[in-house]
């Protein structure tokens, strides 16, 4: 990126405004004609090189929210009332009370077209760049999980992007010593050409030393430290993040893409936390998306108002740079943060023990109440020119909002009206084995295990429950026992048949999994990946998942916390599925206490269906894998059947009453019972209730349903916790610890050995050597 | 008096606090050690956590080996301190000479978490005299760079000296030369493996309590040698 | 020698999977012909003009390369 500065002719604040004519390049930079002006406008004068950089990094879609704000608002408008969160909405991350004087921050973040430029690389700083939210928290990064989202698992691209982002998520994850225990593996073809990598992070802090992105304090000192500054993903985030990749699965521009350090952000990790345990810092933000530009601007607008920085005391790792380039840096592994003239020694001195570069690089200024009023002033000078001077918070705060168009796809109603019930269905006992084993190979049911051992889940010492568990489990507090279980999830199948319905399907799964562990769940974030805004039928996807999903979240009481958009995910005119992937944190008195979902340590256990189980196979797993349909209706929701079914999930735990517990999704109660008995090696005995359809109770994604194995001596207590909370159950068999066998009475019995070498062959097929 | 274990830190050690409170639980005092640091501080036995020191990218435990503190720790471990070296304090222990061999790239070229049987070939070394001979031990394992090797000779030494103190069994998690996780000096004091017995402490938060044992064995040898 | 170049090898009798997997990999992409790949590193030292080839060969042999493992050569000039 070149924005017309020359070492001869600096543009400068003095020279803008004695040269208002001179043509700019906004147009290369992503920015519209109307949005050029306004920036005319609020500076009264054409912008500087620098301070067009400023703004066209900021007001670009990934940074600005400029086409997801006007919907985003509901998230806060139907926030639940809660008194755990202690910040919301708004900051790097939310933070969530969890009792006992701790507190947890989660958030999940997209770094989808970076990793399919790049696979490796664009992964780990995917996960680099999440670490780095929830460090600027105050928090001690605790554990990772990553939904993933390939195009079909036998296509060649798809071998080339998977391993790379599997190994970036490992190579980096691993090496900041984060346990990784969760997160997705989904296939489909409209995400060939434009993966889907999300990454949620985890992080644990005490409740009273939570760190804000404020530059507070006139006379304190700006300081930027961890690695150098160099020509890392410049222009990134508003070219790569905001451009759709053409036809030839090229992107149209090839900028450069950032490179991870995962040693500089550890030692960084541990910097920060020692800065913070000494009480150095002020305030602190992390660099990521659009570098100092976001970062000083941020820090400015929500403190004082006022910032000077002198970009010459930037440490360059490329001498060369220009202004604009140090200013558009996405180089990775920075903090910034505001620091007390008194305490700056200090603080270089816990830089130094950890070996971290850092430089005083600008102070906190006061403000006029009328440049207060404006949106502060940010100063920026190089070389002894003033080369920015901007209100901060018009460039981070107060870009353009557009209410984009959205429609109804003019092919939604026919989707809707191709009801899969018109699919041939098994009706013989070698049809239904032939179809259980054809769904536990199918990539996106199989064992997902060649991806996770990739991932270091021990590492901290603290992990009660990792994938393929219901939800990871991370001990808090190691004298009490308090911890936090976390899973995501998401279905662009469901949410391409209805938006409003898939985004609650989502959050329906991700909290169903969280009370299967036992945990109660408080709070969730969320990644929505969509299509481009300009395309009205995507935009009314978003609209409808926007919705469904603040409404959900309404009736369940647990607020959304932060989160993340990625639009223009699509490949030519090709939009992905509109897949949000919804993060759900809850909280666990006791982590051993934890449910495990494994028949292992259940023998003879009575095995009790709960929840109500329907004809409902639209956007399922069967439909797409046997007979590659999707259309009808996704399955019906219903959230107070959920939070009741949770209740009982939670209240089980909590009396002992669970000796292994598991959540129905994907492929319905045949996978369950596959995933549970091979957890641990135990086969089960099934009896379906008489006069059963084996079809619908076997392969059916009715939702709010759970599996449960409890000991024959607690078999009516639980049913009478079900029957206390109005949650249905159905008596289904009972595990036999030595047997070798699923046997489903009347339908089918396969050995466990042909089940696991069915689901466990799949992926080392396609992906080994 | 109880026993005082030191953990080293290298910027970049990642299982420092694990391997910590894996000491706790034995019931010694575990005492931080700062890599840049050149005292032991009275410290009766050092471990050396896993982790990447210094981002291993030169070579694992490469540049940790010059760190302040390991100077002290080669010369005391000569003098016959105890030191156990877990993965990246494995690789840190054979580029410092006090191993034979060394750790390369894992044959299938990919990192590696899972949970590996073990069997324990040396119960003669402080670290591994609490387990009965050829016990089987249930301990996570995860390393990109694990694969053991050293040449023939050496490797015939090794076994005809008895200084195999572990073998994977039921699988090769990294093509290590003759199925070997860990091996220790010609005394036994010093041991070296790529499993992680930290990780292994408590079934809550591991597969088992298999790796505790590794931390009782070397508190009866200290109680042994005062 | 203002310009110092340090190749480092692993030994040949030690297992190279890297070179393995793109020896493996050379056929599928339709060149044939190769008999065999090993991967090495390559070390670039910007170093003073009285540097003398030994003190290199001693920074080789101390820190670029492992002894047990690898070899290495030194190219000046």
């Amino acid at each position: 990126m070149t924005t017309g500065t020359s070492a001869s002719a600096l543009d400068t604040v003095a020279r803008a405004t004695n040269t208002p004519d001179e043509p700019q390049p906004y147009a290369e930079l992503g920015l519209r004609d109307d949005e050029y002006d306004r920036i005319r406008q609020i500076l009264g004068r054409r912008p500087t090189a620098a301070e067009l950089t400023m703004y066209s990094v900021m007001w670009s879609e990934h940074c600005s929210y400029k086409s997801s704000k006007v919907h985003l608002r509901q998230f806060g408008e139907k926030a639940p009332a809660s008194d755990a969160l202690l910040v919301g909405i708004g900051e790097n991350a939310g933070v969530v009370d969890i009792g006992d004087g701790w507190a947890v921050t989660f958030k999940i973040e997209s770094h989808n077209h970076p990793s399919y430029v790049e696979p490796y690389q664009g992964a780990a700083t995917g996960v680099g760049g999440i670490v780095r939210d929830i460090l600027a928290m105050g928090a001690r990064p605790v554990a990772v999980l990553d939904p993933l989202r390939f195009g079909p698992a036998d296509a060649a691209d798809t071998r080339r992007v998977l391993p790379g982002v599997v190994a970036g998520v490992g190579g980096y994850g691993n090496c900041l010593g984060l346990p990784n225990v969760g997160g997705e593996l989904v296939f489909d073809p409209s995400y060939a050409g434009n993966p889907l990598v999300n990454a949620l992070c985890v992080g644990v802090l005490k409740a009273d030393r939570i760190m804000l992105a404020h530059a507070s304090g006139v006379g304190n000192k700006v300081i930027l430290f961890g690695a150098r500054t160099g020509r890392d993903g410049i222009g990134g985030v508003s070219v790569l993040a905001s451009a759709t990749f053409d036809d030839s699965g090229a992107p149209a521009k090839r900028p450069s893409v950032q490179v991870g350090d995962p040693f500089a952000e550890k030692v960084l990790i541990e910097c920060c936390l020692e800065l913070y345990d000494a009480g150095l810092v002020v305030g602190i933000q992390d660099l990521g998306g659009a570098g100092l530009s976001c970062a000083t601007s941020e820090l400015a607008s929500a403190g004082e108002g006022g910032m000077v920085v002198d970009l010459d005391r930037v440490h360059l790792r490329e001498p060369s740079m220009s202004a604009e380039e140090i200013l558009a840096s996405e180089s990775q592994e920075r903090m910034c943060a505001v620091v007390a003239p008194e305490h700056v020694a200090a603080f270089f001195a816990v830089c130094a023990r950890w070996d971290v570069d850092a430089r005083v690089i600008g102070e906190v200024t006061a403000v006029s109440p009328e440049e207060a009023s404006r949106g502060g002033r940010l100063v920026v000078t190089w070389h002894g020119e003033t080369i920015v001077d901007v209100p901060p918070r018009t460039v981070a705060h107060e870009g353009p909002v557009y209410q984009r168009p959205f429609a109804r796809p003019a092919d939604q109603d026919a989707l809707v009206a191709d009801d899969p019930a018109r699919l041939p269905r098994p009706a013989t006992g070698a049809e239904f084995r032939a179809t259980l084993l054809a769904l536990v190979a199918s990539p996106n049911l199989c064992d997902k295990s060649w991806v996770t051992d990739q991932y270091d889940r021990y590492v901290q010492g603290n992990t009660a429950l990792a994938q393929p568990e219901n939800a990871g489990v991370i001990r808090v507090d190691e004298v009490s026992g308090l911890g936090v279980a976390v899973a995501c999830d998401g279905n662009g199948r469901y949410c391409r048949l209805d938006p409003y319905a898939g985004a609650q399907l989502a959050l329906a799964e991700a909290y169903r999994n969280v009370a299967s562990t036992g945990a109660r769940p408080v709070a969730i974030t969320n990644c929505l990946n969509f299509g481009s805004p300009e395309d009205p039928g995507v935009m009314w996807q978003f609209e409808r998942t926007v919705t469904g999903l603040a409404d959900g979240c309404q009736a369940l009481g647990t607020p959304v916390t932060g989160g993340n958009v990625s639009f223009y995910n699509s490949t030519g005119d090709t939009a992905i599925l509109p897949t949000p992937v919804v993060g759900v944190l809850g909280v666990l008195p006791d982590v051993r206490r934890r449910t495990p979902m494994g028949f292992g340590g259940a023998d003879g256990a009575a095995l009790l269906l709960l929840g109500r189980t329907r004809p409902e196979f639209g956007g399922s797993e069967w439909a797409w894998t046997v007979h590659r349909h999707l259309g009808g209706r996704p399955p019906e929701v219903d959230l107070a059947a959920e939070a009741a079914l949770a209740e009982v999930l939670v209240a089980a735990s909590a009396t002992g009453l669970l000796a292994a517990a598991h959540d129905l999704s994907d492929g319905g109660l045949a996978q369950v019972l596959v995933e549970a008995c091979l957890r641990g090696e135990a086969g089960a005995r099934i009896t379906l209730p008489a006069g059963a359809d084996p079809f619908v109770w076997l392969f059916a994604e009715s939702a709010g349903r759970a599996l449960v194995a409890v000991r024959p001596d607690d078999r009516a207590a639980m049913a009478d916790l079900c029957g206390s909370h109005g949650v249905p159950w159905t008596d289904l068999g009972t595990v036999q610890a030595s047997s070798t066998d699923l046997v489903i009475d009347a339908v089918l019995a396969v050995p466990l050995a042909e089940l696991r070498a069915a689901w466990s062959g799949t992926l080392p097929a396609l992906f080994e050597g | 008096m109880t026993a005082r274990i030191g953990i080293v830190t290298f910027p970049g050690s990642l299982d420092d606090r694990d391997a910590a409170r894996a000491v706790r639980l034995a019931g010694a005092q575990a005492v931080p050690l700062w890599h840049g640091d050149a005292d032991l501080h009275r410290v009766d036995a050092v471990v050396l956590p896993g982790g990447f020191s210094y981002g291993d990218y030169l070579r694992c435990g490469a540049i940790a080996r010059f760190a302040p503190v390991m100077e002290r720790v080669v010369s005391a471990a000569r003098g016959g301190l105890p030191v156990l070296g877990i993965c990246n304090g494995f690789q840190v222990l054979c580029e410092s000479h006090l191993l034979p061999g060394a750790l390369i790239r894992n044959a299938q070229r990919r990192f590696v978490c899972r949970d590996q049987w073990l069997r324990v070939d040396s119960v003669r070394t402080p670290w591994t005299s609490a387990y009965g001979a050829g016990a089987e031990l249930r301990i996570p394992v995860k390393n990109g760079e694990g694969g053991y090797v050293a040449d023939r000779r050496t490797l015939d030494a090794l076994e005809a000296e008895g200084r195999v103190v572990f073998r994977y069994l039921r699988g090769n998690p990294n093509g290590s030369a003759r199925d070997i996780a860990g091996v220790c000096n010609e005394t036994g004091t010093v041991v070296g493996l790529m499993p992680h017995p930290e990780h292994a402490v408590d079934p809550l938060t591991g597969p088992s309590a298999d790796g505790l044992g590794m931390f009782t064995s070397v508190l009866s040898h200290l109680v042994g040698v005062a | 020698m203002p310009r110092v170049v340090v190749d480092v090898m692993l030994k040949p009798e030690i297992l190279d999977p890297q070179g393995q997997a793109i020896l493996g990999a050379l056929p599928r992409l339709g060149f044939d012909g190769v008999r065999a790949v090993r991967q090495g590193k390559r070390f670039e030292l910007d170093v003073v003009d009285e540097m003398t080839e030994q003190t290199v060969r001693r920074i080789a042999e101390t820190l670029l390369a492992n002894p047990v493992i690898e070899e290495f050569t030194v190219h000046t000039g």
